[in-house]
């Protein structure tokens, strides 16, 4: 009788704290998103790596990132041409800004100006990237 | 076996803890984060307004307040901007297309806060706060005068104070009375007679008027409310007090304006907008010429000689960012309005760019019915709210005025 009592104890237990999470979930990052800021582009052309040039991204201001640009082997792509896009999944809009890479900083290293997130949320940034005769594309996540 | 006797003691302390929130209020950590980031407290200071010099003179604000409701800043004497901006209506005229010399296509937009925003009018067709004062001033279904005009307008009654601040007029004797580029055919012709030295002066008195008109409006700020000091009292943990206490009505519809209504999508921040431009499939009004939204707004910025790249402008090169980065193109432009500022909209009935919903239960009804776009796609999504629903959101709504 105990021991049942103490299983209904538990079970209004975990439905509570089981509720409590599933209602924080909505704008809590999808689990299974990469959020790696260096990845390889999807044909394994280039390693690409993005980190902001700001301390804290704020929502509604422009802000630049430095873009570095790798073959697999390790050495920088000094020659490379871009196209950003990206966006909200969720909400199926796009990036509320036209981001350009604006510098060629040297050692495979671009300034990339004029982002912008204008909220919070899952949002992607992707780039198109052209060198020579390569080109290949990849998508980063990040969740604000 | 043990794991989960171990476990249990741990287990109902998590969920008396989670019970306990659920006395005053019982918002996750996440919404209380997000109703944190929609007080007014979370308002950063206005961003600087590099394109402006005068945006922060004192002087410089109160020449545009006088400039502000100053009715011979306009062709026939009779309209100022106080005309359509009504100081004790939130800077609103509460009709559906604002009326000064003629009808406008457009809803007059209140003004608290209009200085965060990175484009002005409905489809951003301005990108500060001056250069959006001129436009209308030159309209002819607003003010209808030329800027030729309105430089001898402040020759006549404000060249002391215009020349504290900006510097002494330039001579005015060889400018005809009525002269600019946006004006009737004749106004055009003695436009161009002129030479483009005493143009460009000209040119330079209006920008400066601009100014003026922009640091006044920079002035106007956005008002706490019963939301904000909720939110406070929910920040600190403290129990709200007084008019801060929401109705269990209104807290369902906080509730539902982050969750199900998706409304924070686009509503964020301290200000209930993203400043970005959305279709989100507001209908034609018949009988107006046809209205692209943004897709003309970001053209006609592009284009304004008074933005933040042109002659006129204080800005640096790398101060223009809105405007050199901005999405030039894209079908999501069609048709795409900027995201108004919900705060005291309860109080400014009609709605929408064309004042298309006379009252918030149409526009709720819009958006929960999500139909499709006149043109371009419609950015929402159907969602089913009840009655009951829809009331706890507009009653939401009214914390934010009040």
């Amino acid at each position: 009788m105990k021991a049942k009592l103490f299983v209904l104890i538990a079970l209004a237990a975990l439905l509570a704290v089981g509720s409590h999470f599933i209602s924080d979930m909505g704008s809590k990052p999808k689990p299974e998103l990469n959020l790696s800021r260096t990845r390889t582009t999807a044909n394994g052309s280039f390693v690409v790596s993005i980190e902001p040039e700001i301390l804290e991204i704020k929502l509604g201001e422009l802000h630049a990132w430095i873009v570095t640009v790798k073959t697999p082997d390790g050495a920088p792509v000094a020659d490379a041409g871009f196209e950003i896009a990206g966006g909200m999944p969720d909400h199926n809009h796009g990036l509320p800004t036209s981001p350009q890479v604006t510098e060629n900083l040297g050692e495979g290293r671009y300034r990339l100006e004029g982002v912008k997130f204008s909220m919070t949320g899952w949002w992607e940034l992707s780039f198109d990237i052209t060198s020579g005769e390569t080109r290949d594309g990849v998508t980063f996540n990040m969740v604000l | 076996m043990r794991r989960s006797c171990l476990s249990l003691p741990a287990l109902l302390l998590i969920a008396a803890a989670g019970l306990s929130g659920c006395g005053g209020d019982d918002f996750s950590e996440a919404d209380k984060a997000t109703i944190a980031s929609l007080s007014l407290a979370a308002l950063p200071p206005a961003p600087a307004a590099p394109s402006n010099r005068y945006a922060e003179d004192a002087a410089a604000a109160a020449f545009g307040a006088t400039l502000f409701f100053e009715q011979r800043m306009s062709r026939d004497g009779d309209v100022s901007c106080a005309t359509c901006h009504l100081v004790d209506r939130q800077f609103q005229d509460d009709l559906p297309r604002a009326k000064a010399v003629g009808t406008t296509n457009r809803r007059t937009m209140p003004l608290a806060g209009a200085a965060w925003s990175p484009w002005q009018f409905w489809d951003g067709r301005r990108d500060s706060l001056w250069a959006q004062a001129l436009t209308p001033l030159e309209d002819p279904m607003e003010h209808a005068g030329t800027r030729a005009g309105y430089a001898h307008v402040v020759a006549d009654s404000f060249a002391d104070r215009y020349a504290r601040i900006f510097g002494p007029l330039p001579d005015l004797s060889a400018v005809p009375a009525r002269a600019g580029p946006r004006g009737t055919p004749d106004e055009v012709a003695a436009w161009e007679a002129m030479d483009s030295r005493q143009r460009q002066e000209i040119d330079r008195v209006f920008a400066n008027l601009g100014k003026a008109l922009g640091a006044f409006v920079r002035s106007i700020e956005p008002v706490e409310t019963r939301f904000d000091r909720f939110a406070a009292a929910l920040s600190a943990r403290k129990r709200p007090e007084g008019d801060a206490v929401l109705t269990p009505d209104e807290i369902a519809g906080l509730k539902l304006f982050l969750g199900k209504g998706d409304c924070a999508t686009c509503h964020n921040g301290p200000r209930f907008t993203d400043d970005g431009f959305h279709n989100t499939g507001i209908p034609v009004v018949p009988g107006l010429p046809e209205d692209l939204g943004r897709q003309m707004g970001v053209l006609q910025a592009a284009a304004d000689p008074f933005n933040c790249m042109g002659a006129f402008s204080d800005a640096g090169a790398d101060d223009c960012g809105e405007l050199r980065f901005r999405v030039a193109e894209g079908p999501q432009l069609l048709r795409a309005y900027k995201t108004p500022s919900l705060r005291g909209a309860a109080m400014r009935p009609p709605y929408m760019h064309s004042g298309q919903f006379a009252t918030l239960e149409e526009v709720v009804d819009h958006y929960a019915r999500a139909p499709s776009a006149p043109s371009g796609e419609t950015e929402l999504h159907p969602i089913t709210l009840s009655e009951r629903e829809r009331r706890q959101l507009i009653a939401f709504l009214g914390t934010l005025s009040e």
